[in-house]
């Protein structure tokens, strides 16, 4: 909502300032979000006749003019210079006088081509009124010679722009601004003079309501042998102006005005469009299906059976509360005219707008809700001053009437008041808040029982009278206070991992912790995940953002191309966040945790070889995410992997994740010339984690033993980790895998691996013979299993 | 018995000229050793006249005695200046920089939430979690905005394909729902996450991220939602002046409504950032409305609550004077690496 100062202090003028008028707007939720001067600032222009005009002796396109400024205190005239194409003896133009300041530099008496010129004839852009002008500005012939231009033009005046929340559309309108003021400052508000418009004619058309739920107030007005060629009047143009609206047509521009004025939107037909005239009838109803319409934009709409039309009694002419239609609208011949006023129910309008991608000053306001204790009066304010622009006759207003929005009364109990805002106003303090904001109550005792106005739709309950009561009272007048509460620790359960200590293994272990958002190029989920059908958006930003990520890598591998891209040649990233899945109808939607790895092992530094990061030394990470509990790890499949170098990650019996290298096919792909090491994680099984239990600690020496074995290449050192495990021996405390050696000795596609056994009894201390049984079983098992032979 | 004398001061002085220890070692057996000339006079001592004896043997004793000492020393000589020498040659230069791993980083907005969370968290806040993919019911129609209200314009909403009513979540306001139908109350609870908005531009991304805090209690009312929301200001950015003003405002879910602004942290007497105001606006909050209390069947004349969403980049912004909100999801490590 756009407004002038000067016209909002026509309703209301509190001792304010502009600036401390905002603020205390802003302060009451109508925040203001700019105020900006009409004009920028510039001086000594005055209204000024352009006397005669003569060519300029030396340049085909410049003019010397004689100018009649109004100077009292000598009658001469001014010789001024002007390039300007429409500049013509009688106009009259501001005219800035030598010595006057305007926003585009200092205007002095000088000489052009060789002929004294003693100021300048002004554009609207040269004074700042508008972005670009086409020649000078043209001044109405009634503008007084001599007046100072800005007083002449209004200059003196800020627009106001409000930044409205959706409850408030009683404040779409100068009269529901000035109201709220003169609630928040106690000001005097001047209510707007509306005088009944007495019928010349006795004209009517007849209105068929078919649709009274939708549009509980119809009011239709013939206006008949208006004088169409009168321009809208100055003052009219420069209140619309300063709202935002140009002015198109003297109709158009009234209507306009009075909604801005009232807040109600009033719609004007040509009479002569309308089907058979007086003869025929105006339908409010639903549209049929199949109908169309071109609206007054130009854009045609198929119209839906849910959408409210204004007919005839053969076409469509306006889609209700939204938009006229192209054919019936007043144009700048238009002698005879239907204008309409209604109240059309917020639920019907809302959403259509948006459906249709039309948008209207008339749709936002019925969405909101139009005051319909003001609908007639605005018909009158409209005719009114049709008549006093334009001349001709207006009829009888017709109205149709049905259930309008129920205004039952609110109880307000001065008790809940002070429960809800933590402050006892008190009742005499409640009862001046309500008359001040003009709402009607009966008081007795504890209880209000208030009437909302029409034209407060968002007061329903009582928290809404009580959030009135706190935003005129002042939300900075309520203290804030120190809670009371009861004291209770915290539940702190030690079984879970929490995300800031996992985060924290990772950024001790040198990861950078990134955060992508959850919808990805699909591209990443097809070729790095295998993900056939990933979750889409249907209103995807881009192409690029069009499905939700089903796993973290895709994006991390496009961190790692950006930071490719700018010179960085070592990563490690992670990162932490919801991936989404189908899941029947519904959605999986896990929080995962990924890693990725490129470049080498560790930063460049003194003392230390440069090695590419590998797969081992990442799965050295999860394993401290995981520590102290045992991964188990299998070979994996997941398709961003090099075959031979995946990895899926079991906890217990539950899959935790997958650690790899990328597919060399992929690398090849993004051109990376280093290999890229990734990982991803679910974080569910991360997070839990076991309560330490203390056991027993021997007092008896643990033996070691360790043992190399020759295994074809193909063995997993995990299955025979597990194979000896499940031996379940109950001397072996502890088995470990220390040493892979391949080459001489060992012969060809196969690998000598060295285990450490700890071997420990509770009760006594282990002889050689138990030590040695324990192996040899040990052993037997790994031969049987693996073909494993034992090594010297 | 000059010839003693001689010995001890030819002994003294050649230990004296030795500069290594297995040299001293070996000196010392020449005089003092089996066959040392020391222990010759001694065992010649059994030629002297028996008077003689006990006289000669205290001097030899003596003699042993004080070369003895000189040998120790010496001994104690060397053994310093071969310390001395190795600890020269072991010198390092201490200015080198430590070896091995490096440390990484939490991103900027990490940081941002876990202050928060641990803010909250030091009066008794819980922390919750919900969907991101919501339902139309938890996102909008529970939190009193029915469809076509215009307040879902405020919302530009992306939507799932194929579903009806499948959605990502647009404010973690849902989560207070999901809370409330499965808590009972009094309640104390902040719900933080990742939010989306259809919307990107030079002060909007897509997703970014909100921490949604609710209080119901008997006792919960304007005056304790003012106290909390600026004490917890005032901490964030450790500013006990730090001005703080409520205006009225408008969410559908809450009644009375209003937004906090924080003086400006950037300026005095305004700047860019505050768009020359002092004032930046941080969080918008108010009490629960009755109709959301009655979704999810908690009676509203029993209990009052109040309700805060604020922006998690917004706040970071400020405290860590980041100029662009982009910065935060392009992931430029040049750009992370500030925040370790």
């Amino acid at each position: 909502m756009k407004f002038s100062e000067n016209w909002l202090r026509s309703l209301v003028d509190p001792p304010l300032s502009a600036h401390a008028l905002g603020h205390v707007l802003t302060m009451a939720g109508l925040e203001v979000e700019t105020i900006e001067p009409a004009a920028p600032a510039f001086d000594q222009v005055v209204v000024a006749e352009v006397v005669s005009v003569q060519k300029h002796p030396d340049a085909d396109y410049l003019h010397i003019c004689q100018i009649n400024t109004g100077s009292a205190i000598n009658k001469e005239l001014l010789q001024i210079v002007c390039g300007a194409a429409n500049v013509c003896a009688g106009v009259k133009v501001p005219c800035a006088l030598a010595g006057a300041r305007l926003p585009g530099g200092d205007i002095r008496q000088t000489r052009i081509r060789g002929v004294n010129s003693a100021g300048m004839l002004c554009s609207a852009r040269e004074l700042g009124l508008e972005e670009a002008a086409d020649g000078v500005l043209l001044l109405p012939p009634d503008a007084p010679v001599g007046m100072d231009f800005r007083r002449f033009y209004e200059l003196e005046d800020n627009v106001f722009t409000l930044k409205l929340t959706p409850n408030r559309g009683d404040c779409l309108g100068l009269a529901g601004v000035a109201r709220e003021v003169a609630a928040i400052t106690s000001a005097k508000l001047t209510p707007l003079e509306i005088r009944p418009i007495t019928a010349q004619i006795n004209e009517t058309l007849a209105i068929q309501m078919d649709a009274p739920d939708a549009c509980p107030l119809y009011c239709g007005r013939v206006v008949r042998s208006i004088c169409p060629d009168v321009s809208s009047p100055q003052w009219m143009v420069r209140r619309l102006e300063r709202s935002g609206l140009r002015a198109i047509n003297v109709v158009v521009d009234i209507t306009n005005y009075v909604m801005l004025e009232t807040g109600q939107p009033l719609h004007a037909f040509d009479l002569t469009k309308i089907y058979g005239e007086i003869a025929g009838s105006i339908h409010v109803r639903y549209a049929r299906s199949g109908e169309n319409l071109r609206l007054l934009n130009g854009e045609n709409v198929v119209l839906q059976p849910d959408m409210l039309v204004i007919a005839d009694e053969v076409k469509v002419l306006a889609l209700a509360g939204i938009m006229g239609g192209d054919d019936s609208s007043v144009e700048h011949s238009t002698t005879d005219l239907f204008l309409e006023g209604a109240f059309f129910n917020p639920g019907v309008i809302a959403g259509k707008s948006f459906s249709l991608g039309v948008s209207s000053d008339s749709a936002y306001r019925f969405e909101r809700g139009v005051d319909f204790s003001v609908t007639r009066a605005a018909m009158e304010r409209a005719t009114g001053l049709l008549l006093d622009i334009c001349g001709g006759k207006a009829g009888p207003i017709t109205e149709i009437k049905g259930g309008l929005p129920p205004r039952d009364p609110i109880r307000l109990r001065s008790s809940r008041a002070y429960r809800v805002l933590g402050i006892d106003l008190g009742e005499t303090r409640i009862a001046e808040l309500l008359r001040r904001l003009q709402l009607v109550f009966s008081a007795t005792g504890d209880n209000f029982d208030v009437t909302p106005p029409a034209y407060r739709f968002d007061l329903a309950i009582e928290e809404d009278l009580i959030e009135e009561l706190a935003r005129i009272y002042g939300y900075d007048s309520i203290p804030p206070a120190v809670p009371r509460a009861e004291m209770r620790i915290l539940p702190e359960p030690e079984t879970h991992k929490t995300l800031p200590q996992l985060r924290r293994i990772m950024t001790g272990r040198e990861y950078q912790e990134v955060i992508n958002y959850a919808f990805i190029d699909s591209m990443w989920e097809h070729e790095l995940i295998g993900n056939k059908k990933p979750v889409p958006l249907a209103n995807p930003l881009s192409n690029q953002l069009a499905v939700m990520r089903s796993s973290l890598l895709g994006g991390l591998m496009s961190n790692l191309q950006f930071n490719l891209n700018r010179k960085q040649t070592r990563m490690r990233l992670f990162e932490v966040g919801c991936c989404f899945d189908h899941q029947g109808d519904m959605f999986a939607q896990h929080e995962k945790l990924a890693g990725l790895c490129y470049g080498d092992a560790l930063a460049e530094q003194w003392g230390l070889p440069a090695r590419a990061v590998d797969f081992f030394d990442v799965k050295a990470d999860i394993e401290a995410l995981f520590w102290p509990e045992a991964l188990h790890v299998l070979t994996g499949n997941h398709p961003a992997f090099h075959p031979g170098k995946s990895a899926e990650i079991r906890v217990g019996n539950k899959i935790a994740g997958y650690l790899g290298e990328l597919h060399p096919r992929l690398r090849q792909k993004l051109g990376l010339a280093n290999s890229v090491v990734l990982f991803e994680l679910e974080t569910d099984v991360l997070t839990a984690r076991a309560l330490p239990k203390t056991r027993e600690i021997s007092k008896y020496p643990p033996v070691r033993r360790d043992i190399a074995v020759v295994v074809p290449e193909n063995v997993s050192v995990q299955a025979m980790l597990d194979c000896m495990h499940g031996e379940k021996l109950p001397i072996i405390s502890d088995i470990s895998f220390f040493d892979v050696y391949r080459g001489k000795g060992v012969g060809s596609s196969k690998k000598s691996l060295a285990f450490r056994m700890l071997l420990q009894d509770t009760e006594k201390t282990l002889t050689d013979v138990e030590a040695d049984e324990a192996i040899t079983k040990l052993i037997g098992v790994l031969e049987r299993q693996f073909g494993a032979v034992l090594r010297n | 018995m000059t010839n003693l004398d001689d010995l001890l001061s030819q002994a003294i002085e050649s230990f004296n000229g030795i500069e290594d220890a297995v040299e001293l070692e070996q000196a010392k057996a020449r005089y003092l050793g089996r066959t040392g000339s020391l222990t010759e006079l001694l065992r010649g001592l059994g030629r002297l006249p028996p008077e003689e004896r006990p006289a000669m043997g205290s001097r030899i004793n003596q003699a042993k005695e004080v070369l003895e000492a000189a040998l120790n020393l010496r001994r104690d000589a060397i053994q310093k200046k071969n310390m001395e020498a190795q600890l020269i040659g072991e010198e390092l230069d201490v200015t080198l920089p430590g070896r091995g791993q490096g440390i990484g980083g939490l991103h900027p907005i990490t940081r941002t939430l876990e202050r928060i969370e641990s803010l909250f968290h030091s009066i008794g806040f819980t922390v919750a979690s919900g969907p991101e993919i919501e339902t139309d019911f938890y996102n909008f129609t529970a939190l009193n905005i029915p469809e076509h209200h215009p307040a879902r314009a405020m919302h530009d909403t992306f939507y799932i394909e194929g579903t009806t009513g499948h959605l990502l979540r647009t404010h973690t306001s849902p989560v207070q729902i999901r809370y409330m139908q499965n808590h009972e109350p009094p309640l104390k609870v902040i719900a933080p996450g990742r939010v989306y908005r259809r919307d990107s531009d030079l002060t909007h991304t897509p997703m970014f991220h909100q921490v949604e805090g609710l209080w119901i209690a008997e006792n919960a009312n304007f005056s304790a939602l003012k106290g909390v929301l600026s004490d917890f200001m005032q901490q964030f950015f450790e500013r006990d002046d730090l001005r703080v003003r409520f205006r009225a405002s408008f969410f559908p879910f809450t009644e009375p409504s209003a937004e906090m602004d924080i003086g400006c942290v950037m300026c005095s007497n305004g700047c860019r950032v505050c768009g020359y105001t002092g004032w930046l606006e941080v969080l918008g909050c108010g009490m629960v409305h009755p109709v959301v209390l009655k979704h999810v069947d908690i009676d509203s004349e029993k209990y009052i609550g109040f309700a805060f969403g604020l922006g998690v980049e917004r706040l970071a912004m400020l405290r860590y004077e980041v100029n662009d909100l982009r910065l935060f999801f392009e992931n430029d490590l040049r750009f992370l690496k500030q925040f370790n």
